[in-house]
């Protein structure tokens, strides 16, 4: 068979996918790719070519000359200043990098936008957008991008985007061993064109800290054990990703580092409406809610959860290190938790 | 309006991290000056102003995916000093470990995946070792990334332990760490650092550790890679005389160190750094060691894309604009209107290692200096960690209470990421950031020239590089001996500019 080829290009990014790729596992990168048939044509992290041989290849792609059947791109599309392009001009070329995609994109067979800035604009697109920063098909959550809501790729998928900030080593390799398998049809992207297989999950599926959110014990400070939706701004109940069921760097994810979902596979996450780690609330009650549950019906049940709370969770919640375990030796499970 | 004046283009530079061009002008067979551009800018200082204090910790990490570790780092002990606090001890050691762990993956990231590559390359085919090095180094399809990318992937399992994830965890914080870490957390860790230096010691050393880390001069060290030719470290040292690495990419900058891994004093390290903070400066042909003051760091703008004036960074300002003459969207800091080298070989030198420097006493900074103090440094931090993982108590806090903040401040953040000294200079007013700046590692390193035209320190490191190959005439675009010259920075072009 013969391989597939991909080209991966960096440009208004952290270059922080690429890294956190190389952090795949059994089997390494390398081997997951030949493995999926997948001939790497370059990556500026990992190829031996520089300059001119490098600028030939993009030209061979560009003329047709050379096939390119994946294009992947890492960090946003730089339009600025004025939609110039000049915060980016692709080394030893004098052209803006956009104009480049534009030109690699018409030939590739598909095209992936790898990480939030890729794919919405992301980080680099955040505040007053200085740098003109947009995705490949989106700017925040609105169609468009760089290439236009209408752009279809050879294949007629729209841009794949694996967002994420980062994104996982997995998300990726398997959004390309499936483009490599010709087995992504558009009924496998969400509404952003997310690959679904991780983006039917929410954060919250597999959360560690799911008891102390059923019963409302929450966190107050940093380092507290307890649900950190209701003060510490976590959003893992609207988050779609599955990096609570499918664990980062051997077995951790941002919950069980004791810090906030910031809900980083979405469109706009750069942009908190308040601080990323406080929780906004109106009268009390958090702004944000889970977003397919009646507000009021939330509301009841939680306080219903709050006034059955363990005393073990309450304890526990607002702990650093478990003040009371659960099962028999715990000397608390009979006080039910029931004090005004 | 481009203000460099060589007529050739380096670029695309693959194999390090971020954009990198070089316009290089060449006279009687050798470069005869360099002009470095960081060709993208995104403007973090911009992005940060008018957010909340806190909310930089999620910002700075994503400045770079390769050092985010040691950029929330920075944030973290920015904000804790304008907030006038500190963080605890269990934070302290927790912090480092997570630091140290990245730190040393970005030193193998380069060694293999961006450095040693290039000694592969078919410009030294005709080179008695070129088979050899080849088998071993060849971008991707050398035997050695068979065992360094599970050997990276698995020590970068202490990132999900200690902080969530890796890159761009929310774990570091001023007061601390957001993760109290348990026994069982202990032992796993203690298990993923000395799986690592199993990988170490047969692979990249075939030594012990501690045996590296107590070699004190260009003699033993030599001796040494004879009696281990089958390490890579041997690998790579059987190169330098060869090709003269020694007396390639040669500079006499000041060396500067912000002082390496804030750990609680113990009884053996009373000052709480692993390695120590300092300036250490040529004086003709010897070294002087003095006392950093930051105070005098500024950054010059007269070479770069933007407007505005040079300024110490708690007044300095981020006003990109393409036309104003200039060939970088880099700033050129200085210190006391010095050139500054930062990065391993920087931070050894000022801790006073003798090995190196041996090394920079007898050819200045090189090629072989700079790559040397990396691998030493795996000798030398691999076990301190084992030791802090060790030192922390375990039912005692890791995250101080960091629930005030003032609504104005000021506050600074000085730490060593893999590739040297990263600053970070946050302002507050009325409860929001009115001025973030940050001076990265590669920022120091790659920088343009200053007012005075004095150039920056790889600008400095290619003059003179000889375009030749293992003695072989090269043309500039063939040249590996560049190659060497500007990867053995280790450049981190994200970071450069933000």
């Amino acid at each position: 068979m013969t391989p597939k080829t991909l080209l991966w290009l960096q440009s208004g990014g952290c270059g922080g996918c690429s890294l956190s790729l190389l952090n795949a596992e059994n089997p390494h990168l390398l081997d997951r790719l030949s493995q999926a048939g997948i001939e790497l044509l370059g990556h500026p992290s990992l190829s031996e070519c520089n300059g001119p041989e490098f600028l030939g290849l993009i030209n061979a792609i560009c003329s047709g000359e050379q096939t390119l059947d994946i294009l992947c791109l890492e960090g946003s599309v730089m339009m600025g200043p004025n939609g110039t392009g000049r915060f980016h001009v692709l080394s030893g070329t004098d052209q803006p990098l956009f104009q480049w995609l534009q030109k690699l994109a018409v030939q590739a067979k598909h095209t992936v936008a790898v990480g939030s800035c890729a794919a919405f604009g992301g980080i680099t697109s955040a505040g007053i957008n200085i740098g003109e920063a947009i995705g490949l098909q989106f700017d925040a959550d609105q169609p468009g991008g760089l290439l236009g809501e209408h752009w279809r790729s050879e294949s007629q998928l729209p841009v794949v985007n694996v967002a994420g900030c980062p994104t996982h080593p997995d998300w990726v390799t398997e959004t390309l061993m499936l483009l490599a398998a010709d087995a992504l049809d558009p009924s496998q992207l969400d509404e952003y064109n997310r690959p679904r297989f991780y983006t039917d999950h929410l954060v919250h599926h597999g959360c560690p800290r799911n008891e102390y959110y059923e019963y409302k014990a929450s966190a107050e400070k940093t380092g507290d054990l307890g649900c950190m939706m209701e003060h510490m701004g976590c959003l893992g109940t609207q988050a779609r990703a599955d990096c609570n069921i499918r664990p980062w760097n051997g077995s951790g994810s941002c919950l069980k580092g004791g810090y906030a979902c910031v809900n980083c596979t979405a469109p706009g996450f750069e942009n908190s409406r308040h601080s990323f780690m406080e929780t906004p609330k109106l009268a009390g009650i958090p702004v944000g809610l889970p977003t397919d549950m009646p507000k009021a019906w939330f509301v009841a049940l939680a306080s219903l959860a709050k006034a059955a709370t363990p005393e073990r969770l309450r304890k526990n919640a607002i702990a650093e290190h478990l003040v009371y375990p659960p099962g028999k030796g715990n000397k608390n499970r009979h006080k039910k938790g029931r004090k005004p | 309006m481009s203000l460099s004046q060589g007529n050739t283009v380096l670029g695309p530079l693959n194999r390090v991290e971020g954009d990198l061009e070089i316009r290089v002008e060449v006279a009687k067979g050798q470069v005869a000056q360099a002009w470095v551009n960081a060709p993208l800018f995104r403007g973090f200082e911009v992005i940060l102003r008018g957010k909340p204090p806190m909310d930089a910790l999620v910002y700075t990490p994503r400045i770079c995916g390769i050092c985010s570790v040691a950029q929330s780092v920075a944030t973290a002990q920015a904000l804790a000093h304008y907030m006038g606090m500190a963080p605890t001890d269990n934070g302290r050691l927790a912090t480092s470990l997570t630091l140290a762990c990245e730190n040393l993956a970005d030193h193998l990231s380069h060694f293999y995946l961006f450095f040693m590559p290039d000694f592969a390359r078919s410009g030294y085919q005709k080179q008695p070792w070129f088979e050899t090095i080849q088998k071993r180094f060849r971008a991707q399809i050398g035997d050695a990334v068979n065992q360094v990318l599970p050997a990276r992937a698995g020590f970068m399992q202490m990132t999900g332990t200690l902080a969530g994830k890796w890159p761009h965890s929310l774990s570091l914080q001023p007061g601390g760490t957001s993760k109290a870490l348990s026994r069982s957390d202990q032992v796993r860790l203690l298990m993923l650092i000395r799986s690592f230096r199993e990988f170490l010691e047969q692979v990249l050393f075939g030594d012990q550790l501690e045996k590296v880390a107590e070699l004190q001069s260009r003699e033993q060290l030599m001796g040494w890679a004879s009696a281990h030719p089958q390490s890579d470290f041997g690998h790579f040292l059987s190169l330098v005389e060869p090709l003269q690495l020694d007396q390639l990419g040669v500079t006499r900058n000041t060396f500067i160190s912000y002082g390496a891994y804030d750990i609680p004093p113990t009884a053996k390290h009373k000052q709480g750094y692993l390695f120590q903070q300092g300036v250490v400066h040529w004086q003709k042909q010897s070294l002087h060691t003095s006392a950093l003051n930051a105070e005098l760091i500024e950054e010059d703008i007269a070479y770069s894309w933007l407007l505005g004036e040079r300024a110490h960074p708690y007044q300095g300002s981020t006003q990109p604009d393409a036309d104003v003459p200039g060939y970088s969207w880099c700033k050129a800091p200085r210190l006391g209107g010095r050139v500054v080298e930062v990065g391993a070989l920087a931070r050894q030198v000022v801790n006073g290692h003798p090995l190196l420097l041996d090394l920079v006493k007898g050819h200045g900074a090189s090629v072989m200096s700079r790559v040397v103090a990396r691998l030493l440094e795996f000798a030398l931090v691999v076990p301190a960690m084992e030791q802090w993982c060790q030192q922390w108590q375990v039912n005692e806090a890791f995250c101080a209470d960091q629930s005030s903040l003032p609504t104005s401040g000021q506050g600074q953040g000085l730490v060593e990421a893999a590739r040297g000294s990263l600053g970070h200079w946050i302002k507050v007013e009325d409860g929001r950031i009115a001025n973030y700046q940050i001076i990265a590692p590669t920022t120091w390193n790659f920088s343009p020239r200053d007012q005075q035209g004095v150039p920056g320190a790889l600008e400095m490191a290619l003059q003179q590089v000889p375009l030749q190959n293992g003695g072989e005439k090269a043309e500039l675009h063939e040249c590996l001996a560049i190659q060497h010259v500007i990867r053995s920075f280790d450049p981190c072009m994200v970071c450069t500019v933000h």
